[in-house]
């Protein structure tokens, strides 16, 4: 093991315990005993954070992963397409009335998920090519985009309109056991393919014509993608919603510390993704905002965006 | 008498005969029925005016394009009947641009070349130790690609190919971006690799030597440190053989047409006009 991953497991250590302990009812172990304390701990607060731990290392990984497909610094997994169909295929789901029960939400958006996989398979999936499978994906997400607004403006009602605006924000908030079932499983697959795929990420960093000399082939290399990208991020919002600048983010944080090689990050990404979703989700939770909580989406854009805007201008020198 | 070389994956060749070959082949456009053969332990120089199929031609023989007809074979066995894998071991190509997305080490890149085999970090260290070696790259070892000069880069991506160990090592324009002294250095070092055997399995592998294809456009470097040249137009095979012969000053009127005489001595030879 190298020593960020060390480092960043000891701080995951430290951090999972704190998580549990910290939220509008601040849970003291030496304190008076809290009322509901095992309750809120159990039913509540583990959940989540294991959420968090989940969706923060399949983001950081596919960050991580899709940076070194796409040899590209500013590439995010968004930029598959993916997460904007599986946001449809959610939102659509308020039209089938049933989204309470915590079901259909899920799974219509890991349909949306599957369709734009399959879609990004069928376009550029013979070839292999990354232009042409850039291209096809930044075309399904913005169609979805649209019609994702398009199904938001036909709201029946301002009720739903509002429900659905502030389910797209992403949230941790009130998720439990149910969605912890859903998503673990589906993101360890899509970390274990993204696993398989890094020596052919690595070669990758050679060019598109030493990789294939390497032994790399494009298409079983692309498939590996699609489908290990569309598990851990159709499952993530499935469960949270849009999460965004979590894969954006991560890779570069860790990146110094590596041998920058794609595959080197993937690990020390998935980690510290964990981290920064549970850091932030804690934060979320004790921060005072009248109305309820700060939704999680919302605060990784607002921390994120000034942080990545410094890191930009740290890295204006060797990027000129 | 032919004498049996035993190449490290097993594959039996004689003396003397073509292990590498191109026959036929034709790619859109860009070749048309090229037939070349490629010997072992010697330098092949493909010369050629722009657009003529050179860099399609390397491309071909390192498995990357596939033809519309004909094949390239190793040692008999078509190219493209081999494991992706199994053919990288064998065929090291080193691609015309020097682009590394990532500001790896020196070490990091050389040990990229080690993909195509499953041999376990140890006998990794060592081969990618022996590649640094060989292009004298120990002292940079650790430093990153961004803090290289453009020679430097040129022997680190070389070294990244010769990790691999392949029998062949093919090369677009390695020698492009480089200065007359980096050039000359750098031939010379490729020139010792065509000598040297595929160094891996005892004395019987070291008769063959690998075999060293390059694309280039100083004619007179063809001229003076390749042992075989093909010069190609417009997709076909114009001329092939012994350097003075394939670059006589008829063939380089011929193809590039332009009235140049061969001025000075063997292995000392410019161009004048």
């Amino acid at each position: 093991m190298t020593r960020p991953v060390i480092l960043l497991l000891a701080a995951l250590a430290f951090a999972l315990p704190i998580s549990l302990l910290a939220g509008q009812v601040w849970i003291d172990p030496f304190g008076p005993p809290v009322p509901n304390a095992t309750t809120i701990l159990m039913e509540l607060r583990l959940p989540r954070a294991l959420l968090a731990l989940v969706l923060g290392s399949g983001l950081g990984a596919a960050g991580a992963a899709m940076q070194g497909y796409l040899r590209n610094p500013l590439a995010d997994p968004g930029l598959f397409g993916i997460a904007p169909a599986a946001a449809l295929g959610a939102v659509l789901s308020f039209y089938s009335g049933y989204e309470s029960q915590g079901v259909t939400l899920p799974l219509f958006a890991l349909v949306g998920a599957a369709s734009a996989m399959a879609l990004l398979a069928l376009i550029a999936g013979r070839s292999g090519g990354i232009t042409l499978f850039t291209l096809a994906g930044m075309m399904i997400a913005s169609l979805a985009g649209a019609l994702t607004s398009l199904a938001i403006s036909l709201a029946p009602n301002p009720f739903a309109l509002s429900e659905i605006v502030t389910w797209l924000m992403g949230a941790l908030a009130d998720r439990g056991w149910h969605e912890v079932r859903l998503a673990a499983p589906l993101t360890l697959l899509g970390l274990v393919g993204l696993w398989r795929a890094g020596p052919a990420l690595d070669a990758l960093a050679l060019g598109e014509a030493a990789a294939r000399s390497l032994g790399v082939e494009p298409a079983r290399l692309l498939g590996l993608m699609i489908c290990s990208i569309g598990l851990i991020v159709g499952s993530g919002v499935a469960v949270a919603g849009m999460i965004g600048f979590v894969g954006l983010m991560v890779p570069h944080f860790v990146r110094p510390f590596t041998d920058q090689r794609p595959s080197a990050t993937l690990v020390p990404s998935a980690l510290a993704g964990a981290l920064l979703l549970l850091a932030a989700d804690c934060l979320c939770r004790v921060l005072p905002l009248q109305g309820g909580e700060l939704r999680l989406g919302i605060a990784l854009s607002l921390a994120g965006s000034p942080f990545f805007l410094r890191l930009l201008l740290k890295l204006r020198r060797n990027l000129a | 008498m032919p004498v049996a070389i035993t190449a490290p994956d097993g594959i039996t060749a004689h003396d003397g005969i073509a292990v590498l070959e191109a026959l036929g082949l034709t790619v859109a456009r860009r070749l048309q029925n090229v037939t070349v053969q490629f010997q072992p332990g010697t330098v092949t120089a493909i010369v050629g005016p722009n657009g003529a199929g050179k860099s399609t031609l390397l491309a071909a023989l390192a498995g990357l394009v596939r033809p519309d007809s004909g094949t390239v074979t190793l040692v008999s066995t078509p190219i493209n009947q081999l494991l992706p894998q199994e053919r990288a071991r064998r065929l090291g190509y080193l691609p015309q641009s020097g682009e590394v997305a990532w500001n790896l080490s020196v070490r990091t890149l050389v040990g990229l070349g080690r993909l195509p085999h499953r041999s376990g970090p140890d006998a990794d260290a060592l081969a990618v130790a022996g590649a640094l070696a060989t292009m004298q790259l120990e002292p940079l070892a650790e430093r990153t690609l961004s803090s290289l000069s453009g020679g430097e880069r040129a022997r680190a991506l070389l070294a990244r190919v010769l990790a691999t160990q392949p029998h062949w090592i093919l090369a677009d324009e390695p020698l492009a971006a480089l200065d007359l002294a980096h050039q000359q250095s750098l031939v010379q070092r490729l020139r010792s690799l065509a000598g040297r055997g595929f160094h891996t399995n005892g004395s019987g592998a070291e008769r063959g030597g690998r075999g060293i294809v390059l694309v280039v456009h100083d004619l007179a470097l063809a001229m003076n440190h390749a042992d075989h040249v093909v010069v190609l137009n417009r997709g076909q095979v114009m001329a092939q053989g012994r350097p003075e012969k394939a670059l006589s000053e008829a063939v380089i009127r011929d193809v590039w047409g332009l009235d140049a005489r061969w001025l000075g001595e063997p292995g000392h030879m410019a161009l004048g006009f």
